[in-house]
């Protein structure tokens, strides 16, 4: 069985993979940096007693604003008191200061963010309200009413502004349970009868833990800044030593002792830095582990990989293509489409795929997920995504070269007189790829604008028409709707319009009607090959679906894990395939089928023939 | 009520009779949104039925009501003799033993963040089975449904679509239910491992004989997996009867040009029944056009 | 759209009222020593007891708030307790100092950040680098740490700018943009960095959207998708977090107006509050925070123009 995942991520525990990200977040530099900056700060806090040489408060009146030696380690400030002591129990102060406002507002945002987001309703409503409102409110004008109100103490005004950074744990905590909330795995949970509590400690809190700890390192460094702001202005309480206090100690003397305000001033850089790149190293550690779990579907994975060689032994640069293949609409030749990976080898997706089309002719590339076949679609069009290389062959559109031999991008430059005028696109998902926040009517006049240089007004009458074409009933209603007033089969129809508007000689169409329902589907059928007939355009179909093969290919190609693995006339391929692959993807389809018989296992257990069939399934797992 | 369909009542595992499900709709005085009417549907020991229809034709809600995931507003939900129509929580619990779920999709009916031997253990545990017989049970799960046993303590992020979907179809097991609810299961997948998913289905139900409602929207899915077979159209059953007759010559138009509308993988095959398909809407227009006077 | 405004409108009054509510209340229990502040050390007991009737300040919370109210809504926030000013007139003549700050520094943020996210987001390479290091930077050193440094070196050390500046703009425009040049660096630097930082993923996240993919495969020029789709798309989570920017700035020029001893609202807020001058801090308060609900109500209404889906819900 061959797993992508590294060996020694196998067979771990919940408690492992924790201690994972700590692992992470100590390999990154900055991540050990802030760690020790931040241990440094707890160490001076927790052991201030032992290391400040002075009580913070105590004035030699003899010796002030005097420079830094053995008995003051960093010099006295302006009535004779040890900065370095005051230094030591300011963090002492400053840190036990920020804890109490995150405590406060974890205290008080957490669980009301749990059950906003979990029960929705009365409270939701109520406590949104009066997240609106704390947010409404500017942070210092109200810790200074509440000094006034209730005196300097440095502890009062924390639990304050701990209450007013509550709506940060609030909002961060309903947004995670929300999303979470509706999870399948949720359901799964009550319909096997968990209650709410066990549900919510199992399966909601173990979401929102890790922004609440991200979270946390942010707001202890805000805390830490209002709070020497706080004090700077001289509005602390000015018995106790805090590095806002020396701040402001320091700002008075800035002409007699500039270095009184350095040693306060770095604390307070160095401890907010510390934890702010704490929160972004927490977070990339866990991102890290987040790209692993979430493996996105569609994009293409060969288990083969090779060593990133920009110009491969054999790759000539010829100027012309092939004598005795200009004819051909296209031609795809040995192409090789790769990833470079982190430790600099190249992951395959397209591996010596060749085929052609010829003008009029519909060629259907058929695959399961990771066979690569929409990369190869877009390889054609240019619309790779910018991390991709070409690392073999060639293609050539009309008997010119769009990838040359020796090139390792898709040439922009060359394409783009190509794109939209001679090759169009019609995508997968309806909606996904309309601009929601333009009418149809501009998605579809624009390009016919840019591409074929006619007027706005003619090009609204065009645009018109071929809504019209494509079935819709009432063109000018549909021109315009935004997108999401329209439905998915419509949205279908207006990009399947957009994609002739400029009477292109291919059309490159990646699962056309995968996402649309079968009854839609059908029409959408109709609708290709009626226009594919009619404007003689060459067409490669994309798809998973024999069915829609059969109803518009005049010839097939099967792709699995990036290579080509059989081609021929549509016929040929679906009544007779050579190739065992596409034997038994053909022995999948359920129609013409017994019902009620094994489909795969034949005689043994159906259980022995999943674990069998094990491997191939977990290719699917595309990266 | 047919004849043929009576066996009395206690034969039936699950009967649904006149269910509404209406969802309240935000604003003043607005009118709720009623997503089922009238459902009418009833399964045996043993038997499949097969729920076919497109998006937002309510048959992933008519699932959702059986296992209290959706409000039922009228009608009875009565299951192995019990009315569920309502039934609470402490009451879902011990329906938690006979009545389990299969979803959509293999990659979020998974908790990320548990392991795959936790995620099997959560239904024995709510029913209060020690952890060593729970372990036990999961080694068995893991082997009914192909799994290797080392997979107790992995991630689902370390497995595949298909093996997830094993995953779940594991965790539905585990508590051996009379009635699993299955939505869906094999539309994430692809072509060759949705076969060797509904392979694995088959051979659950000869080695058991448990129940499935199994939600689809591929009629040659439903056709193959289902005893008798149930067409859903704008929260609506709009035919419903034995599997070969529904799915292969039905008698409602909807379920007509459903049948019609899903392509055959032969080119002249297809361009048959694409002709047939033509035909049916026009004619269907045409009755529709006479039908209904103006 | 009408009734969207209107919404919105009467959610903003109803915050204002929970907050001067909540202000006053906690005010109340500030008063008490207030009359004996006013009047001196020196004053008999006679006199402060008179000055307490007078204040009002015998009679019970609720009828106190709802006469301050009563007068607040017809315009009237009464005068200072200590210097006599009427509120009104405190406030506007310190007011466009601040406003002027903010303001200018909010711009300079908005332009400034979106280029660099864009371009971070566009070029990747070095230009990414630096905002993102810079957003770190940014937001490790407090605003008002950067003041200090700003006036020890530029203009104590340097000596290039005033270090501070309670210069009206009467003196002269040079003077005055002079006076306010170090202010609003400390301001921008670290709004810079982190805007920056969240229009750079912004921009990011609809790059990767599939609608680009089809614009780019309808012929449409890169420029134009970048412009018109993309950084439309991409304003609303730029223009959420600059709101929240401009709430916190309010409270965060308090002290930057006390370092450059600029005669803003914060020298009156900072004044107000340690006194008690309950119709002062009332003021205060109301003030901002009508400002900031205007302010949300402007983002909203721009998110409802750039998103039509908003615009019909």
């Amino acid at each position: 069985m061959s797993m992508i995942q590294p060996a020694e991520l196998v067979g771990q525990t919940g408690t492992v993979v924790r201690s994972h990200v700590v692992k992470k977040i100590l390999k990154n530099p900055l991540g050990l940096a802030s760690v020790i900056v931040i241990v440094f700060m707890i160490a001076l806090a927790v052991l201030a007693n032992v290391l400040a040489p002075f009580d913070p408060n105590f004035a030699n009146i003899g010796k002030t604003l005097a420079g830094g030696d053995t008995v003051n380690l960093l010099g006295t400030d302006s009535v004779g008191r040890d900065v370095w002591s005051r230094l030591v129990f300011g963090a002492r102060t400053t840190l036990l200061s920020a804890l109490l406002c995150a405590a406060v507002a974890i205290v008080i945002g957490l669980p009301s963010g749990l059950v906003a987001g979990y029960y929705a309703g009365k409270f939701d409503g109520v406590a949104n309200w009066v997240v609106n409102v704390l947010m409404a409110l500017p942070g210092i004008i109200v810790l200074l009413t509440v000094r006034a109100a209730l005196g300097p103490s440095v502890w009062i005004s924390m639990v304050a502004f701990g209450i007013l950074m509550a709506p940060g744990y609030f909002r961060l905590t309903r947004t995670a349970v929300q999303s979470v909330r509706n999870e399948l795995y949720v359901d799964a949970a009550r319909v096997a009868g968990l209650g709410d509590t066990a549900i919510i400690s199992r399966h909601i809190f173990s979401v929102v833990r890790a922004p609440i700890i991200i979270q946390t390192a942010v707001i202890c460094g805000v805390a830490i800044a209002i709070q020497s702001g706080l004090e700077f202005l001289g509005l602390g309480d000015p018995s106790v030593a805090t590095w806002g206090v020396m701040l402001n100690e320091g700002f008075k003397n800035i002409y007699l002792s500039p270095l009184l305000l350095l040693w306060p001033a770095l604390a307070i850089g160095l401890t907010i830095g510390a934890l702010v790149l704490l929160g972004n190293a927490i977070r990339d550690a866990l991102e890290d582990a987040e790209k692993i779990k979430a493996p996105r579907r569609g994009s293409g994975t060969a288990q083969e990989t090779l060593a990133a060689t920009r110009h491969l032994p054999g790759r000539t640069s010829p100027a012309a293509v092939e004598a005795g293949t200009e004819h051909h609409l296209v031609k795809v030749s040995h192409l090789g489409v790769g990833y470079p990976q982190a430790d600099g080898s190249i992951k395959k997706v397209v591996d010596d795929v060749s085929f052609h089309v010829d003008r009029g002719e519909v060629l259907g590339i058929v695959g399961e997920s990771g066979s690569g076949k929409s990369q190869t679609a877009f390889s054609i069009l240019g619309l790779l995504p910018d991390s991709a290389r070409i690392v073999a062959g060639s293609i050539q559109f009309d008997g010119k070269f769009t990838v040359a031999p020796t090139d390792d991008r898709v040439s922009q430059a060359r394409l783009g007189g190509y794109r939209g005028k001679r090759i169009s696109y019609i995508p997968q998902e309806p909606m996904s790829n309309l601009d929601p926040a333009f009418t149809i009517g501009y998605q579809l006049v624009t390009p016919m604008v840019r591409v074929l240089k006619i007027s706005k007004a003619e090009a609204r009458k065009r645009a018109l028409k071929l809504l019209d074409d494509v079935g819709i009933r009432f063109p000018e209603k549909t021109f315009n709707a935004y997108p999401h007033e329209v439905s998915g089969g419509m949205a279908q129809r207006v990009l399947i319009a957009g994609a002739i508007s400029c009477e292109p000689d291919l059309i490159i169409a990646d699962e056309p009607t995968t996402a649309l329902d079968v009854t839609v589907q059908a029409d959408v059928l109709d609708l290709i090959r009626d226009l594919q007939k009619r404007l003689g355009v060459g067409v490669i179909l994309v798809t998973h679906n024999f069915g829609v093969v059969a109803d518009l290919c005049d010839r097939v190609a099967v792709m699995q894990n990036g290579r080509l693995v059989e081609d021929g006339d549509v016929r040929e391929i679906l009544r007779n395939p050579k190739d065992p692959y596409t034997q038994k993807l053909l022995g999948s389809m359920l129609e013409d089928k017994e019902p009620m018989t094994m489909l795969v296992s034949g005689g043994m257990g159906a259980a022995q023939a999943a674990a069998r069939d094990d491997d191939p399934d977990a290719k699917e797992m595309a990266l | 009520m047919t004849a043929t369909e009576v066996h009395g009542a206690g034969a039936r595992l699950l009967t649904v009779s006149g269910l509404d499900v209406e969802y309240p709709l935000k604003g003043f005085r607005r009118k709720p949104f009623r997503a089922l009417t009238d459902i009418n549907i009833s399964i045996k020991p043993g038997e499949t039925l097969g729920l076919v229809g497109e998006s937002g034709s309510g048959k992933t809600t008519l699932g959702r009501a059986v296992l209290g995931l959706a409000p039922v507003t009228r009608g009875t939900i009565t299951f192995a003799g019990q009315d569920i129509s309502h039934a609470g929580r402490q009451e879902r619990r011990k329906l938690g033993k006979d009545l389990q779920v299969v979803f959509q999709d293999p990659y979020t009916s998974l908790n990320p963040s548990l392991q795959i031997g936790d995620i099997l253990a959560e239904p024995l545990k709510v029913q209060g089975q020690d952890p060593a017989t729970a372990r036990k049970r999961v080694k068995e799960l893991l082997d009914q449904v192909g799994l290797p046993v080392d997979a107790v303590d992995r991630l689902p992020r370390e497995f595949s679509g298909g093996q997830r979907q094993r995953v779940a179809i594991a965790r539905a097991l585990a508590l051996s239910p009379k009635l699993i609810v299955c939505d869906e299961p094999v539309s994430a997948l692809d072509l060759s491992t949705q076969a060797v998913v509904l392979d694995l289905f088959l051979q659950i139900q000869r080695d058991t004989g448990v129940s499935y409602l199994f939600v689809s929207h591929d009629l040659d899915v439903v056709r193959h997996i289902s005893h008798r077979v149930a067409v859903m159209y704008h929260g609506e059953i709009v035919e419903q009867g034995p599997a070969s007759t529904v799915t292969r010559s039905p008698e409602h138009p909807y379920t007509q040009r459903l049948l019609l509308a899903s392509p055959v993988p032969d080119p002249d095959r297809q361009a048959k029944r694409r002709d047939e398909r033509h035909r049916l809407l026009a004619a269907q227009r045409l009755q529709e056009a006479s039908g209904i006077p103006a | 759209m009408v009734s969207f405004i209107l919404k919105r409108i009467a959610s903003g009054i109803s915050v204002l009222v929970a907050i001067s509510f909540f202000t006053y209340c906690l005010l109340y229990f500030s008063s008490a020593n207030i009359a004996r502040n006013i009047l001196g050390e020196y004053a008999s007991q006679a006199q402060v007891q008179a000055k307490e009737i007078e204040l009002g300040l015998h009679r019970p919370l609720l009828s106190r708030f709802f006469e301050w109210a009563g007068n607040a809504v017809q315009g009237d926030f009464g005068a200072s307790w200590f210097t006599s000013e009427p509120v009104v007139s405190a406030i506007t003549t310190r007011l466009p100092v601040t406003l002027t700050l903010v303001i200018v520094s909010i711009v300079c943020i908005a332009i400034i950040a979106t280029l660099l996210g864009t371009a971070a987001a566009v070029k990747r390479g070095w230009i990414d680098r630096l905002v993102q290091g810079a957003a770190v930077v940014g937001d490790a050193i407090p605003d008002f740490v950067l003041a200090i440094v700003l006036v020890a070196v530029f203009a104590i050390n340097l000596k290039i700018f005033p270090a501070t500046s309670s210069i009206s703009p009467d003196a002269g425009s040079a003077a005055w943009v002079a006076s306010m040049t170090l202010p609003v660096i400390a301001l921008l630097i670290n709004g810079i960095a982190s805007i920056a930082q969240q229009i750079r993923s912004a921009v990011i996240k609809q790059l990767e959207k599939d609608y680009v993919r089809t614009l780019r495969s309808r012929g449409i020029p890169e420029w134009e998708i970048l412009f018109k789709h993309v950084l439309r798309s991409a304003a609303p989570a730029g223009l959420t977090v600059l709101s929240l920017k401009f709430v916190g700035m309010l409270g965060g020029v308090v002290i930057i107006e006390q370092i450059f001893a600029l005669p803003g609202m914060g020298a009156l807020a900072v004044q107000s509050t340690s006194q008690g001058d309950i119709p002062l801090v009332m003021g205060v308060v109301l003030y901002t925070v009508i400002i900031v609900i205007i302010v949300n109500l402007l983002v909203d209404l721009i998110n409802g123009w750039l998103n039509p889906k908003v615009r019909v819900s």
